[in-house]
């Protein structure tokens, strides 16, 4: 009789509305009925999560060829090439909601699909490799661990994934930056000054206070988003206050104070004009970055074409 | 219109002898790309002794508007599960 | 020479290509014509990486002066680099990589398998685990020769181009010199005089399989075992040595 109950548990876990589903905090899968308005939420942020892992490829990918040791470089390729597998996860989970990679590229270069702003910024040094992988890398994982329990399964096992493969990057991060820190002097400047131009972003990576995102009241509804992106951000501030002391970098916040009430940092207001001029493509990167993606797409047309052409002929073959 | 190739499901298995498990998709023009391709995406940590590649269109999935008809019918019938039979106090190994 | 200063430059010639090759593969990183291909490509650099490290580090060893394989490989001049010219040439498109690819991992494939028989331990159990990433890198290049080869007229065009373009550095990767000869007579290198016939056999079934032509009576470019270079390394190690140049004293 136990067992009866049990199954019919089950049973009902695996029907009924999405509604009910989104209630009882069942995935939802490709096939499953869904609303207009979920399957568009999801498209938009899956594939600007995509397009970000891509383009993020482009600042550390500047430091390729300039790794100063045989160790540097094979993290820092891997590092990279992580990145362009987890843009490729999500593509491809993005893809089971009924639009192409092709598509996606395509609103990409258009300008209808964004990716994150942060990557509008300049790797200048080798210490902004280490600053991106411990601020940056260390931001988007705060993000990415909240996801891994987003209310669309595909997209949540990507998440999955894409979390058990990064935890090594925010590591490497902040190596680099502690083996600046115990080095040189030029070598100490050099990381506080990294420090200095990506601790503002990186806190900006979290989006603007709830009251000023447009659609986050459905992605809570829907539970494509778990955690607020002040909670979020927060989180990530107390975290890594710590680690900046312990290998004795300074945080570019003069009002960032412990607050023993709520337990954790009060910091100082960000500078949100700066985040909507990025976004609106003013940043120092903005056109780099998608001018080279467009170049690499269209160098490559000639391959895939060619790829596409020699299956056909060897499909007629046989 | 540009192309990025056919889209392909990729089932790895982790070990010798354990089952092959859906692990993502990639994108290639024909099966020895395919399985390239998934080598080099999926593989990155060593987590796989053989891959299966199979196009996405090939899949056909079970419709989600069907799951009555589909899966209620065997819920009743616990007699295929071994807890479901009483076994007389004392017998062992069974 | 002794056989150790020859043990020496033998493991420089081998790590010295592994690294210039690493070098190049990477630079496709975020360049290539689709995500898969952007990882496999990285999947090759990662590869060479690691052979650079293992045969500089064991040069640095045979050597005896406490130089790491990041000595070795960040505070050389070009004079001193010993590698293929092949393998400094600059990536030019897909075709060109897949070419020099094709080229150089089928050599290297039949390189170390015959390296895994060394009298030299270290070696041979260096080329044990190389010859496999090779037999990987041979066959991913030789799938996209065919392909390129068979595609388009633009992509057979370009495939041609790179065959032909590349072709003059091939000659290079046979010739041997004193280093070699001391250490064939200790069963320790290579015999590259037997790998030849076999390297031309498959190259020349490959070209064919692709719908290509061989290319003919080119003059051979030499030179890297001397440390004699083309333009393109001098820029490499500038980029590459960047840090090290700028910052003599520190550590990274």
């Amino acid at each position: 009789m136990e067992l009866l109950e049990k199954n019919e548990k089950l049973q009902d876990k695996a029907s009924g509305s999405f509604e009910a589903k989104i209630e009882r905090d069942d995935a939802i899968e490709p096939r499953d009925n869904m609303p207009e308005g979920y399957r568009k939420h999801l498209i938009r942020q899956m594939s600007q999560h995509a397009h970000s892992e891509v383009i993020g490829m482009q600042p550390e990918g500047n430091w390729i060829t300039r790794a100063p040791s045989l160790r540097a470089k094979q993290i820092l390729l891997a590092k990279i090439q992580d990145e362009g597998g987890h843009g490729l996860y999500l593509y491809s989970a993005a893809e089971t909601l009924g639009i192409s990679r092709d598509e996606m590229i395509a609103q990409l270069h258009s300008g209808k699909a964004k990716y994150s702003n942060i990557f509008n910024y300049p790797a200048l040094t080798w210490a902004d490799i280490g600053a991106i992988g411990w601020l940056v890398d260390g931001a988007a994982i705060v993000n990415q661990v909240s996801l891994q329990r987003t209310s669309y399964g595909p997209y949540s096992r990507a998440m999955v994934r894409i979390c058990k493969e990064e935890s090594f990057h925010q590591r490497q991060g902040y190596e680099i930056m502690a083996k600046m820190m115990s080095g040189t002097a030029a070598q100490r400047e050099m990381a506080q000054d990294a420090m200095n131009r990506w601790w503002w972003p990186s806190l900006m990576m979290f989006g603007p206070h709830e009251s000023e995102s447009p659609r986050s009241g459905d992605a809570f509804k829907w539970k494509i988003k778990r955690s607020t992106n002040d909670e979020l951000r927060q989180k990530f501030i107390d975290k890594t206050v710590q680690q900046a002391e312990v290998i004795g970098l300074k945080v570019p916040d003069d009002q960032l104070r412990w607050n023993e009430e709520k337990k954790s940092y009060d910091h100082g207001p960000i500078n949100w004009d700066e985040f909507h001029s990025v976004i609106n493509g003013n940043g120092p990167c903005n056109k780099q970055r998608m001018a080279h993606h467009k170049k690499v797409h269209a160098e490559g047309a000639w391959v895939r074409e060619a790829a596409e052409a020699y299956r056909l002929k060897e499909e007629k073959l046989n | 219109m540009d192309t990025q190739l056919g889209k392909w499901e990729v089932f790895m298995q982790a070990k010798p002898g354990a089952n092959y498990i859906h692990a993502g998709a990639i994108h290639a023009s024909d099966k020895k790309m395919a399985l390239q391709n998934a080598r080099d995406t999926y593989t990155r940590r060593g987590e796989g002794t053989s891959i299966w590649v199979v196009p996405t269109d090939a899949i056909v999935a079970s419709n989600p508007d069907d799951n009555d008809m589909f899966f209620d019918p065997s819920n009743d019938k616990t007699y295929r599960l071994p807890t479901f039979y009483v076994m007389p106090e004392g017998a062992k190994a069974i | 020479m002794t056989e150790q200063q020859a043990l020496y430059k033998y493991c420089l010639r081998l790590g010295d290509n592994a690294l210039v090759q690493s070098y190049r593969l990477s630079e496709w990183c975020s360049n290539a014509p689709t995500l898969e291909e952007d990882l496999a490509l990285v999947n090759f650099a990662l590869d060479m990486t690691g052979r650079a490290q293992a045969l500089l580090t064991y040069a640095g060893e045979v050597d005896g002066n406490g130089k790491t394989d990041d000595d070795l490989a960040y505070r050389r001049g070009e004079r001193e680099f010993c590698n293929h010219l092949i393998n400094e040439q600059p990536n030019g498109d897909f075709a060109h990589t897949i070419a020099r690819l094709l080229f150089v991992a089928t050599y290297e494939y039949l390189f170390y398998s015959e390296l895994m028989r060394s009298a030299d331990e270290r070696l041979a159990s260096i080329a044990a685990k190389v010859v496999k990433e090779s037999r990987y890198h041979m066959t991913h290049a030789n799938d996209w020769a065919i392909r390129l080869g068979n595609g388009t007229d633009e992509s057979q065009r370009r495939m041609q181009a790179a065959i032909d373009a590349l072709w003059m550095f091939t000659g290079e990767m046979f010739e041997t010199d004193a280093v070699d000869a001391l250490l064939r007579d200790k069963n320790i290198a290579v015999d590259l005089g037997k790998i030849k016939p076999v390297w031309m056999e498959r190259i020349t079934e490959m070209v064919k399989m692709s719908g290509l032509s061989m290319p003919e009576g080119a003059y051979m470019q030499s030179g890297g075992l001397k440390g004699i270079h083309t333009e393109y390394l001098g820029h490499m190690l500038t980029e590459m040595q960047y840090l090290q140049r700028a910052y003599p004293d520190a550590a990274w």
